[in-house]
């Protein structure tokens, strides 16, 4: 390795006297024992994670085999859930799921663009520091406190300030009426799905002002000087520039979304049927439906059902992560065909 | 001033290392129901006050316990809903009742009373059921006379978790409610026809009473507490009663224990039997892998019996009747070591 690491730029002696005298000779020294310890334990860490991960999808396959027996594939689009006649579905839970984190995903990215937007372009000076530690600390409020605030504070709100006009508007028109139906109670998928929004976007913002904060300074003024506005600046250079930073950003807090817990169990209703597409109607999350029922399912289909679902978010989580990777590998492509 | 401070805290923490090595060997761990672990955690702490023994209580749920007990992970397993005999005999454990509760369902509704509104088992049944949808149904203002009940959407409240208060509850509607018994059955986790679900009592009495026009079950410590408006119920002798500890004794007191102790003390006859009643039990295994702690857990239940009626009280429970508590202690003598002798001691 030494060999074959150019001069140092520093030696002038060297660098001088390296060519007529050809390379330096190769001494190899043995590596400290501390270094072989070192370099062991940090394979050992990775691979631990590995066998972690592995004994993580082996455990939930053995405990979810009998509900994979029974149900197969169809337990993706089966809506029923009783526990007393013993027949699990996991649609209504993946769906609760899936929704809920696209809303908040909805909410948030647009919102967590703003933020950065302003911390690193707009804001004054004596600004930035005091909100950007404000938005960081957002992140380390605990999600049941998120959660009972939802419950307590913002579904009354969301219930008369939007539900209940909403309902007033679209209670007649055929397609909205459904939407918008449900008990004006505030409880359901837009409500949990508002309240992950909130709890997300400290997590988005932060990551995409840092990255923001990094576009160098030179590539910005010269598209200043060449007459363009903020938003141009900040579209066609900063964006481009940090794309990886940002895609990797949204996808940790949609990885956060999928997997709250404690705060969408306040919020969605933990109901375990579908009564129609409404956004206000009482649903359920896999993750609410494990923390709920897990410590009470009797042995048998009842647990392994909960373990498919879990089973099922592992794979959503999984094919989440692995689109964001095809998302960045086909972005990097077409800036391939451009240059 | 810093050293005052940090001492303690070491010793404390130096403490508890060293009753934790001592005592892990002979301590007696339980997992299980979370209803009646209050009153457990405060017999276990005045119980080693006197003895000295470090009872353990895990308040898992009462199915996590059961798992727990069958696998032997713990010295005794608790559960609000008792198990069958035909599943006890198959497991090889006897089970027996510890302390008596009342589930208790309240409502939200403006400028109602505790006590104010009377409700049918079937009237209640249908509410859960999502056929009486309105406070002004017929259904409802028929039993309630001269009460001015809101045109109001009913918002049903009910566990989302697993429990034995659902337990408690749906055995009760399944009695009394034929509908009800056909579409949905008992158990601890049912397919519920509507409603939102709140986690555990808490997240059920806070439900109720954010919800306008809501009704919700929770168990009487909860209602009683949370000072919420309960709901006068019709009962088997067909009065109307109110939850209180005279009406989960009558109700105890209507029970046959004497064959088994699968006794679930909903819709029991006599006039002052409050319907919403149950027991919370106790499981152990015939057979000791362990003598030493098995009679330790029965010395510890021994001496709850015995002088924990007046902490039960204290915090909402209900006592066994004495008559009862006899039968257990003789229940016990069926709990033997791996050479046949019995554990408990005389």
């Amino acid at each position: 390795m030494a060999a074959t690491l150019p001069a140092s730029h520093f030696d002038k002696n060297e660098m001088q006297r390296s060519d007529p005298m050809g390379r330096p000779p190769t001494v190899r020294r043995a590596g400290p024992w501390a270094d072989s310890l070192f370099s062991a334990l940090a394979h050992g860490a990775a691979l631990l994670t590995l066998a972690l991960l592995a004994a993580i999808i082996g455990s939930l396959i053995v405990g979810a085999m009998p509900a994979i027996r029974e149900y197969g594939l169809s337990f993706l689009w089966r809506s029923e859930w009783d526990p007393v006649k013993d027949q699990y579905g996991g649609l209504v839970m993946i769906y609760g799921t899936l929704a809920t984190s696209l809303i908040a995903l909805l909410i948030a990215v647009p919102v967590s663009f703003g933020i950065a937007l302003f911390l690193t372009e707009l804001s004054p000076g004596w600004l930035r520091r005091p909100l950007g530690v404000a938005i960081e600390l957002l992140a380390a409020v605990p999600s049941i406190v998120y959660g009972m605030w939802g419950l307590l504070v913002f579904s009354p709100v969301l219930s008369q300030y939007v539900q209940q006009p909403m309902q007033r508007l679209f209670g007649n028109v055929p397609l909205l009426k459904s939407l918008v139906s449900g008990a004006p109670v505030g409880i359901g998928i837009l409500s949990a799905g508002i309240i992950l929004a909130i709890m997300i976007i400290p997590f988005i913002a932060a990551v995409m002002r840092d990255v923001f904060e990094v576009t160098p300074a030179m590539l910005k003024e010269s598209a200043y000087g060449l007459g363009s506005t903020t938003w141009e600046v900040v579209f066609k250079v900063v964006l481009p520039y940090t794309k990886t930073g940002v895609i990797g950003g949204i996808m940790l807090g949609l990885g956060r979304a999928l997997g709250e817990t404690m705060a969408v169990t306040f919020v969605i209703g933990n109901a375990n049927q579908l009564n129609g597409p409404s956004l206000f109607e009482a649903a359920n999350s896999i993750t609410s439906v494990l923390a709920n029922e897990f410590a009470e399912a009797s042995e048998g289909l009842h647990q392994a059902s909960l373990l498919y679902l879990a089973l099922v978010l592992f794979f959503v989580t999984f094919v989440v992560l692995a689109l964001s990777k095809v998302l960045l590998a086909q972005l990097r492509k077409g800036e391939g065909a451009r240059a | 001033m810093k050293f005052a401070l940090v001492r303690p805290v070491f010793a404390a923490f130096g403490l508890t290392l060293v009753a934790g090595s001592v005592l892990a060997a002979d301590d007696v761990t339980g997992a299980g129901a979370t209803f009646p672990a209050p009153l457990y955690a405060k017999w276990a702490d005045a119980y080693n006050k006197v003895s000295g023994a470090r009872i353990n209580y895990q308040s898992v749920g009462s199915g996590a316990g059961l798992k727990q007990i069958r696998a032997k992970t713990v010295d005794f397993g608790a559960s609000d809903m008792p198990l069958k005999d035909d599943e006890l005999a198959k497991d090889g454990m006897v089970q027996f009742p510890t302390v008596i509760g009342g589930v208790v369902p309240v409502v939200n509704i403006q400028g109602i009373q505790p006590g104010q509104i009377k409700l049918t088992g079937q009237v209640l049944g249908d509410i859960y059921l999502g056929k009486v949808a309105k406070w002004n149904d017929a259904a409802i203002t028929s039993l309630n006379p001269g009460v001015n009940l809101p045109d109001a959407a009913i918002s049903v409240v009910r566990r989302a978790d697993g429990s034995g208060t659902s337990f408690i509850f749906t055995n009760y509607l399944s009695k009394v409610n034929a509908e009800w018994k056909s579409k949905v059955g008992e158990g601890t986790a049912v397919n519920w026809p509507t409603g939102a679900g709140g986690k555990g009592n808490e997240g059920v009495s806070s439900y109720v009473q954010r919800l306008p026009n809501s009704i919700g079950y929770v168990e009487y410590a909860y209602a009683k507490q949370n000072k919420m408006a309960h709901v006068l119920l019709k009962n088997a002798a067909g009065n109307f009663v109110a939850p209180d500890d005279l009406n989960f004794k009558a109700a105890a007191a209507g029970a046959d224990w004497n064959k088994s102790f699968y006794q679930v003390l909903t819709e029991q006859p006599g006039k002052d039997s409050w319907p919403l009643t149950g027991a919370t039990f106790i499981m152990m295994h015939k057979s000791q892998d362990k003598p030493a702690q098995g009679a330790a857990a029965l010395k510890f239940f021994d001496w709850a019996y015995s002088n924990g009626d007046k902490m039960a009280t204290e915090l909402e429970y209900v006592p066994l009747p004495d008559a009862v508590k006899t039968l257990v202690r003789k229940e016990w003598g069926q709990i033997k070591d791996g050479s046949g002798k019995v554990v408990a001691a005389k």
